[in-house]
């Protein structure tokens, strides 16, 4: 059956996004524990400009967030799109634009970015160049997107499909307005927004590119994978009219808890905060949602590897969304501002739930993509424990370290001094920034065998012709 | 499960209906944003108030240079430290492109907390006003260093390049990398005056002749002097009161 879809709908490329988004985790690990290792050990730098820190961590959160995390998008969301609407992509041209688009944008960011043009701002760092590019291939991406649900052969919009589309609107909104700047040379420019207006921006962007496109999207993922490896239907279709539309309207408050006791003003900050509290239930609602699909169905985490990534990842979910309101009221804010633990946050979100969830459906579509079973079962299931142990032991380092630097930054001795001096923050951090760079070290090593079992998989399928055998069913069809 | 699985009433016509499903999201969307950004531009007590505070925004901004070069190079200061918060000179401003490339926003924040151990360590709390010409803002979001928002004068020039090329040299326990490369690049009195000619489009108060004299401001000086002059004004342009309350 899956065979005679290869004539229906393109599924090249959604092949070959697979496999990039596949290649790119790799690559955004890798520079992942280097930067890690270098904050570690400091000599790594090398006293090289390309390779010092400040001009590679860009490249590794480009690499996971745009790279890694937008390859998977495309491809699950042109799989989804084109299965759940029961028609080929509205244009395969454009789809294949959107694939060499998105493509020469990580190229242009992997030369870039070492060369330290960078517009500052976190995670949309890319100059004013690439970021025209960058909005012309989203547009592309999305309309060819919104075009295939309008000429789908079915009367209602898979809910996936909404999670999508709203990623795509808001991305569309916060790329745009985050990026307006005043270009003063070829691959140079200032932000037209200044001090507490930037910075609000700043962070109205920060915060729904991980609720918009690397939740959001990701869910959108959930609701399709998910049912899909489990073949159950989705648990309750009410949860997720209420988990999309909550998750809609209230994500884009959250950005002002960010800023909490900075100088933005009070109210901003509580409004996010007030907000992000609430967002909690339309969270659980979803990672319930996700959970309870396996009601019935639970006997096939012993033997579904695949299973297994989706569910962790919710669980994941869960967690992260738990851990980021509690993060954003004032007084734990007080706390965990400017400290490791909201780097340990962003990786339980990233880490385990987005690259759980993306991993998941990688290898989910692999197999139907390829028309043949994964090349090593055993290694998908080693994939998964080093995933899962490698994150579980940088959360940890980073929950650790982040606390103990919160406090040691508002220690008083008993004369009413500051016990101690911030240097010797830094040196305390020692053993948990090597603690982590091992942690995304074993998470890195699962990436690599990721690789190399679908790569194998995809020789696989080539030397069995399953590809080619599908492809002439589907063409006799 | 017993419960309906099919929707209802409106939610099912926007199911059906693919344009009004994302005419309602881009309303829906649309909603945060506004209420929590727009009256940031608006609202007066978002910065402390001119009136009642004329002393942290230098007013002749823009219509007085903030430095004049005479024939035999030296320098005149209009502005001296403490004169309220003024448009970075040029040469301020390259060691701010510095500072942007090298990523130096990654690890330091110039943002300082009202909380008084950040007051022992730091100083005085940053308000808004202080980064009104920071395109973009550098308040930064972690520190793996510390806060440097008034870190200005609180080291000797020689101290900061000795750290720059080999902060381990000063600092045995630093993790930051060293940045020896700074002292072999020279800035450009013609970059510079673009980079200024950019700011003054979107509203920062350059004089004509603050960008006149960006050339012989950065005339022979490289990229370490840049950032060293950047480093050395940071947190002096405003004389701030520990008595006064100025947010509320």
């Amino acid at each position: 059956m899956e065979a005679a879809l290869e004539k229906k709908y393109n599924f090249d490329v959604v092949r070959w996004f697979t496999i990039m988004a596949v290649v790119y985790l790799v690559v955004g690990a890798l520079v992942g524990v280097y930067i890690a290792s270098e904050l570690a050990w400091p000599d790594l730098n090398f006293n090289i400009p390309y390779i010092s820190f400040g001009r590679l961590r860009p490249v590794h959160t480009n690499a996971v967030i745009f790279a890694f995390g937008g390859c998977t998008l495309m491809a699950a969301a042109f799989y989804t799109v084109q299965r759940t609407c029961g028609v080929r992509l509205w244009s395969d041209k454009m789809a294949w634009f959107v694939f060499w688009g998105w493509n020469a944008i990580i190229l242009a960011a992997v030369i870039t970015l070492p060369l330290g043009f960078t517009q500052s701002k976190e995670y949309a760092e890319l100059e004013w160049p690439i970021d025209i590019l960058i909005a012309v291939v989203w547009l592309a991406f999305s309309f060819n997107f919104i075009m295939t649900v309008a000429i789908r052969k079915t009367s209602h919009i898979y809910v996936s499909n909404w999670f999508f589309m709203g990623m795509m609107l808001m991305i569309t909104y916060l790329h745009v307005v985050n990026s307006l700047a005043i270009p003063v040379g070829v691959l140079k420019s200032y932000s037209i927004f200044a001090g507490v207006h930037d910075a609000m921006i700043q962070w109205w962007w920060g915060h729904n590119a991980v609720g918009f496109y690397l939740t959001a999207g990701f869910l959108g993922i959930m609701y399709y994978f998910v049912p899909k490896q489990a073949n159950r239907p989705v648990y309750s279709y009410r949860l997720s009219v209420i988990h999309f539309w909550a998750l809609m309207f209230g994500y884009v408050w959250l950005g002002a808890h960010h800023l909490q006791y900075t100088a933005l003003p009070d109210w901003t900050g509580s409004l996010g905060a007030a907000v992000s509290i609430a967002m909690i239930i339309p969270s659980w609602g979803g990672a319930v949602n996700g959970m309870m699909t396996l009601s019935g169905a639970w006997d096939k985490l012993r033997t579904d590897y695949v299973l297994r990534f989706l569910v962790i990842a919710m669980a994941f979910y869960a967690m992260s969304t738990f851990e980021g309101p509690v993060m954003s009221l004032k007084t734990v804010n007080a706390l965990s501002h400017y400290t490791d633990w909201t780097i340990g946050h962003v990786h339980s979100g990233a880490l385990g739930w987005v690259a759980g969830i993306s991993i998941g459906a990688l290898y989910h579509l692999m197999t139907r993509l390829f028309h043949t079973e994964m090349w090593s079962e055993k290694l998908v299931n080693v994939h998964f424990w080093t995933a899962t142990i490698g994150t579980v032991i940088y959360i940890v380092a980073m929950w650790v370290s982040g606390i103990m630097q919160g406090l040691m930054w508002r220690a008083y001795d008993e004369y009413g001094t500051l016990a101690y001096t911030f240097v010797e923050s830094v040196d305390a951090m020692h053993p948990y920034y090597a603690m982590r760079a091992i942690g995304g070290a074993i998470f890195l090593a699962g990436a690599a065998i990721m690789l190399f079992n679908v790569l194998k998989t995809v020789a696989k399928s080539m030397s069995q012709g399953s590809l080619a055998k599908a492809r002439a069913l589907a063409a006799s069809a | 499960m017993a419960e309906s699985t099919s929707s209802k009433g409106f939610q099912d016509w926007m199911e059906r209906n693919l344009w009004g499903l994302l005419i309602v999201l881009a309303i829906a969307l649309s909603v945060g944003g506004i209420v929590e950004i727009v009256p940031l531009f608006y609202l007066e007590n978002t910065f402390p108030a001119k009136e009642k505070f004329p002393e942290i925004v230098w007013e002749k901004a823009g219509k007085e240079a903030i430095v004049t070069v005479d024939e035999n190079g030296k320098e005149q200061w209009n502005w001296k430290p403490g004169d309220g918060i003024r448009p970075y000179t040029a040469l301020e401003l390259a060691g701010r492109d510095v500072y942007q490339r090298e990523g130096c926003y990654l690890c330091h924040s110039q943002m300082i907390r009202p909380f008084r151990n950040e007051k022992e360590r730091y100083g005085h709390y940053s308000l808004a006003s202080e980064s009104i010409f920071d395109h973009p803002f550098q308040w930064g979001s972690k520190r793996t260093g510390p806060d440097i928002a008034r870190v200005g004068g609180k080291y000797s020039d020689e101290w900061h390049r000795d750290h720059l090329r080999a902060p381990r040299s000063v600092v045995p326990e630093s993790v930051m990398p060293n940045f020896p490369w700074l002292d072999h690049a020279m800035v450009e009195g013609a970059t510079m005056q673009r980079h200024m000619e950019g700011m003054k489009i979107i509203g920062v108060p350059y004089s004509d002749v603050d960008i006149e004299v960006a050339p012989k401001l950065v005339d022979g000086k490289t990229e370490m002097d840049a950032m060293v002059a950047y480093l050395q004004v940071l947190g002096t342009m405003a004389k701030l009161n520990e008595d006064v309350v100025y947010r509320e």
